[in-house]
């Protein structure tokens, strides 16, 4: 589904990342954990092509997007939510939404998952022609999700969605993805800070230290992993 | 009573096309936050052009449509060639480059149709207190600026580009061509100022005339908050008909400097415009 090799970045003459080797299955929901500054966030802008790699290469469903413009790698089934969700505050909830589909040509459909959406989201609806800067944190980020489920995607990229929010609704969150897997056979690549609760919905884990891959393992592994926990996630 | 009424009629078709300007002005800094100084440039061009094609065909609305389109390709140009490549160069540089397009244009439209002004007819009779030419100038604004309102508001192809203007990164994870949105919202713009041009420009038109214009436009602009297109429209309108007041009341040799005054008072007051919002751009 998502294969990295050998992948580096570097924000002028900083490495961001270095080496980075990768495989995330279909269907599966993947945990990229590490401290702050660890190159999770440049993990993810890296695949969907905001930041160029300086080495290595991305394939995404068997087509190599190392250098694909970040618009097309958007089209061909990939949904990033950015860290802070990047919901458009001057739109409202539902232009945000139509916007995540509006590539597809498909206008029913468009229909159809916008419905799907609100249903999965049910806070939302009350506040469909509001302007999107008015929603608390919880419901941006459900927006932000929902967004990019907008355009029905393969694989879904999200940078800490539970970052800022009250636990009740992080794990709310956690719990919508853990069934949208199940019931859709979503692929999930999820950046986290809070390792336990990402790990507690996740198949793998990959930790970032300093731009590398330091360990990789079934979540259930790293869960368990006490030095590994002790060292890189803070728990 | 009359006189009030008679300047408030002269001023609404002067302010229709403040308006028009106005918003050309707008669409483009909403979407690249540069100012185009080139635009009454690019207006006088394609107005130059209408000249040229009126005068061969004898048709007035050949040229008005050839200003239309020659508008519209300068836009797409301009951006494309000028403000595309200058875009990591900060904000200022593409600024300066418009100011630099508009003296370029202005002495290039002086050496091929010369610096003598040339007749160049109204679109009706303009003849008269409220003429068709004025009910022209009201109603082809009104109807264009509904359009570019109902475009941005109603359609999908307006939401991209709201989306490309307000935050071009997540637009492009979105899977929108912020590029092609850049585009087309220049030559979306540059149409709406040729159209401005148009009116503004009888009866005479030389390579300055649109400058005086063009100061009107920018106040009415800033006055509707710069990225706020009904606030220009209504901006525009508004100073049209106070700067009517000023010219009928207090003789017309004013009004340069009142437009100025405007401006410098919405800017000191209300930087954000009349009608900005002040929770426009955070997060």
């Amino acid at each position: 589904m998502l294969e990295i090799e050998g992948l580096s970045a570097h924000y002028g003459l900083v490495r961001a990342l270095s080496n980075v080797n990768l495989k995330v299955e279909e269907g599966s929901i993947t945990a990229i954990l590490g401290a702050n500054g660890a190159g999770k966030t440049t993990l993810l802008r890296v695949i969907s092509g905001l930041v160029r790699a300086s080495e290595g290469r991305i394939t995404a469903f068997g087509e190599d997007i190392t250098t694909t413009p970040t618009d097309r790698i958007a089209r061909s089934g990939v949904a990033h939510v950015p860290e802070g969700g990047g919901v458009i505050p001057e739109l409202t909830v539902e232009e945000n939404l139509r916007l995540g589909a509006l590539w597809r040509k498909d206008r029913a459909d468009r229909a159809k998952a916008l419905d799907e959406v609100l249903e999965l989201f049910p806070p939302l609806v009350p506040r469909r022609s509001r302007a999107a800067g008015t929603l608390s944190g919880g419901e941006r980020q459900m927006l932000a999700i929902g967004r990019g489920l907008m355009g029905r995607p393969r694989l879904l990229l999200l940078d800490e969605p539970s970052l800022g929010l009250a636990p009740m609704v992080a794990a709310k969150i956690m719990a919508v993805l853990r069934d949208l897997r199940a019931d859709t056979g979503l692929t999930v690549l999820l950046v986290e800070q809070n390792a336990r609760s990402a790990l507690s919905i996740s198949d793998y884990g990959f930790v970032l230290g300093l731009g590398e891959v330091v360990a990789s393992e079934n979540a259930a592994t790293l869960l368990a992993d006490d030095q590994l926990r002790h060292a890189y996630l803070g728990f | 009573m009359t006189t009030f009424f008679n300047l408030t009629l002269a001023g609404l078709s002067s302010g229709a096309v403040y308006a028009a300007l106005g918003l050309s002005l707008v669409i483009i800094y909403r979407a690249t936050r540069v100012v185009n100084f080139a635009q009454p440039a690019l207006a006088l061009i394609s107005s130059y052009v209408a000249y040229s094609v009126t005068k061969d065909t004898g048709s007035y609305w050949l040229g008005f449509a050839a200003a239309i389109v020659v508008g519209t390709v300068l836009g797409v140009a301009v951006e494309r060639l000028l403000v595309r490549p200058l875009r990591d160069a900060g904000e200022l540089s593409a600024i300066i480059a418009t100011l630099g397009l508009l003296l370029v244009l202005q002495a290039v439209s002086g050496m091929i149709w010369s610096n003598e002004p040339h007749a160049f007819s109204y679109a009706f009779d303009f003849r008269g207190r409220f003429s068709a030419a004025d009910l022209f100038a009201v109603l082809a604004v009104v109807v264009t600026a509904s359009g570019v309102l109902l475009l941005f508001k109603f359609t999908s192809l307006g939401l991209r580009m709201r989306a490309a203007a307000f935050n071009p990164e997540v637009a492009r994870l979105l899977g929108v061509r912020v590029g092609v949105m850049l585009t087309l919202g220049w030559g979306l713009a540059a149409a709406v100022g040729s159209l401005a041009g148009m009116l503004a420009i009888p009866p005479f038109i030389s390579p300055t005339t649109l400058d005086e214009v063009f100061v009107f436009a920018l106040t009415a602009a800033v006055l509707g908050g710069l990225d706020n297109p009904l606030g220009t429209i209504v901006g525009g309108l508004a100073l049209g008909i106070g700067l009517s007041y000023v010219s009928g009341l207090l003789g017309p040799e004013l009004v340069p400097l009142a437009a100025l005054a405007i401006l410098v008072a919405v800017l000191a007051v209300r930087p954000a415009g009349l009608f900005g919002r002040a929770t426009a751009r955070r997060v």
